[in-house]
């Protein structure tokens, strides 16, 4: 448990930063407020390693955080709609055991991004916003695919370290 | 990543690219006396044709503001108030269907059809 909570503690971290970094990095979907979902890498880490609630809080901590320290209202209700389905989509696909980490992440990317659009479009009550649809789709998969290959990496060195740390633990 | 991972994002950039084509198509096909329309929180404000240059100041009683300019057939954002100029960086648009959007203003710019007749261009409040 408080091995766990020492890991919920650095992937919130990372999150941040990943968060931060995205906020910093100048790309321009068109649609104010959206982002790429960086930070999705630490949220499906967390979902392979530490499980569905965790994974769950960290995106809860990481949108509060991210959203109070460089967004604003506005931003926050983006990150937490994208987040959320993101999550939730994640969840399901990985039930669903048809795809990889890369997979899962993929439909992680693209819901973030049509979480996101959904929202913008409610918010300027103009159903124009989805045209933007197949630029988001294209880029939610692109990053998916990057942010999956990462993640899958990092997964497995991870759940070795866990094993590993836990076979420590016996020992003492 | 597995070979069902590989058909999934290939299957979702073929239906964006099959959805954008189609769009940009239909937006092309059917654009006819093309206008800007200006809505603050979904309520119309005005109505200006991409035929004749125009800039006109959207000013709201809190102070904010957005400058819209119409020239050579397009629509864009000159100047806003809003702290992310998202709205001022984006591409000029001109095809239906295409929109300018200022999410901190809660302003909106679309590109709709010119109706044939009898148009009532509201004037706005300056
Ligand atoms: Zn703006």
């Amino acid at each position: 448990m408080a091995r766990r909570t020492a890991y919920l503690g650095m992937f919130t971290a990372l999150a941040f930063v990943f968060s931060y970094i995205e906020s910093l990095l100048p790309i321009n979907l068109g649609i104010p407020g959206i982002k790429l979902g960086l930070a999705n890498l630490v949220v499906i880490v967390a979902l392979y390693t530490m499980g569905v609630s965790w994974a769950f809080a960290l995106s809860l901590v990481r949108i509060l955080l991210a959203g109070l320290t460089f967004g604003n209202p506005a931003s926050m209700i983006y990150s937490f709609a994208g987040g959320m389905l993101s999550l939730a989509i994640m969840v399901l696909a990985k039930k669903w055991k048809v795809f990889s980490v890369t997979g899962v992440s993929v439909l992680g990317g693209v819901f973030h991004n049509i979480g996101q659009i959904l929202v913008a479009a409610l918010v300027v009550e103009t159903a124009g916003l989805l045209f933007y649809l197949p630029v988001l789709i294209v880029s939610g998969t692109v990053a998916g695919v990057l942010i999956g290959i990462l993640a899958s990496i990092l997964i497995r060195h991870l759940n070795k370290m866990i094993k590993e740390g836990q076979n420590v633990g016996k020992e003492t | 990543m597995k070979k069902n991972d590989v058909i999934l994002a290939a299957a979702l950039i073929g239906i964006a690219l099959a959805a954008f084509g189609g769009a940009a198509l239909y937006s092309q096909l059917t654009t006819k006396e093309p206008e800007a329309v200006v809505r603050l929180d979904g309520e119309e404000k005005g109505r200006y044709p991409l035929s004749e240059d125009t800039t006109v100041e959207i000013r709201q009683e809190d102070g904010s503001y957005n400058i819209l300019r119409v020239e050579s057939g397009k629509a864009r954002i000159l100047k806003a108030s809003c702290p992310d100029k998202v709205c001022v960086s984006h591409r000029p648009i001109s095809r239906q269907g295409e929109s300018l959007i200022c999410l901190p203003n809660r302003l909106a710019v679309e590109i709709e059809n010119g109706a044939e007749s009898g148009i009532d261009a509201s004037v706005l409040s300056r």
